[in-house]
């Protein structure tokens, strides 16, 4: 089998480094999608406009990409309870872990951050251990 | 700069960036947790394409981090950067990652694509959210030492829990 580039998730991921960057150059947050919900929730003075306005960027932003072609896959085959129960360990997890895939994997990891990288390469270990689990136990 | 216009960068900024964030997930393909599921699946037929997505990620991110960001006080409408001088890697940060990364194996969703999909109007989608969200007060309060949890019970050290409660990767309790 031969190798090609996936140019759309380079491409994709050049976009998510680009939003990371302005929006840290520009008002000096973090963009990390755990800490940006996370906030809303304990709210402080000043830090809630931006991220309800981070959000709806992201809600709408289906609409800018559907011109170019790019649509979500259809993902109704799944387990509901399987990933209700995900998501309870995702929301846990990222606050306890004070992040997630783009506040340590993108932001964290750019600058270097001791912190960051522990907690990157342990949420890609676990993952990585749970899909094997899975298909060893045939339910891949 | 003047107070309004700070605001207004701020939430311009956000704004933008959630939509170059959203459409970054969608075209990258990570809001496809089958596609997530096969690049964390190394031991089967990997599909290695999602490293790329933080590969790209960070060829953008880190210049532009170290080269212009890092050299300033503060950010340009006058706001203070919001990331850490902590640089203790604790148990907390740690289980914290193991438990997250449990439910990313698991459904193959995280918080980005969630997002990124609700628009779509997927049931799914918006269970996972609900959940996460859900997740996210039971750890606030269990790191407020009000909720106990199975076998570790109540939080007992408190003290560095409302950093730990607020920021994503950065604890706000210290800038810069």
């Amino acid at each position: 089998m031969e190798f090609t580039i996936p140019w759309a998730s380079l491409f994709g991921g050049m976009l998510l480094g680009l939003s990371a960057a302005l929006l840290m150059l520009f008002s000096g947050k973090v963009a990390g999608i755990s800490g940006v919900i996370g906030g809303l929730l304990t709210p402080q003075k000043r830090e809630s406009s931006w991220r309800a306005a981070f959000l709806a960027g992201m809600i709408l932003s289906l609409l800018i990409v559907a011109p170019l072609g790019f649509a979500l896959p259809d993902i109704s085959d799944k387990n509901i309870l399987l990933v209700s129960f995900s998501g309870l360990l995702v929301g846990f997890g990222t606050r306890l872990g004070n992040g997630c895939t783009s506040g340590h994997g993108i932001v964290g990891m750019g600058r270097f951050s001791k912190r960051s990288i522990y907690a990157t390469l342990a949420f890609m270990v676990t993952a990585i251990a749970v899909v094997l689990i899975r298909r060893l136990l045939g339910a891949l | 700069m003047n107070h309004s216009k700070a605001k207004i960068i701020r939430i311009v900024t956000g704004w933008i960036s959630g939509a170059l964030f959203g459409s970054g997930m969608i075209i990258s393909g990570m809001v496809d947790p089958n596609k997530v599921i096969a690049f964390l699946d190394i031991f089967g037929e990997w599909d290695p394409s999602l490293a790329f997505v933080m590969g790209g990620a960070l060829i953008v991110f880190t210049p532009i981090y170290h080269f212009m960001i890092k050299k300033r006080k503060k950010a340009i409408n006058g706001d203070l950067f919001k990331w850490t001088s902590n640089t203790t890697v604790d148990g907390t940060l740690i289980s914290g990652a193991v438990i997250f990364g449990v439910g990313w194996g698991v459904a193959g969703l995280c918080p980005g694509p969630a997002i990124a999909s609700i628009g779509g109007g997927s049931n799914i989608i918006l269970a996972f959210t609900l959940s996460m969200i859900v997740g996210m007060v039971g750890a606030n309060q269990y790191l407020a030492g009000r909720l106990p949890l199975p076998i570790v019970g109540y939080r007992k050290n408190i003290c560095a829990i409302t950093a730990g409660a607020t920021s994503d990767s950065a604890t706000p309790s210290t800038n810069q």
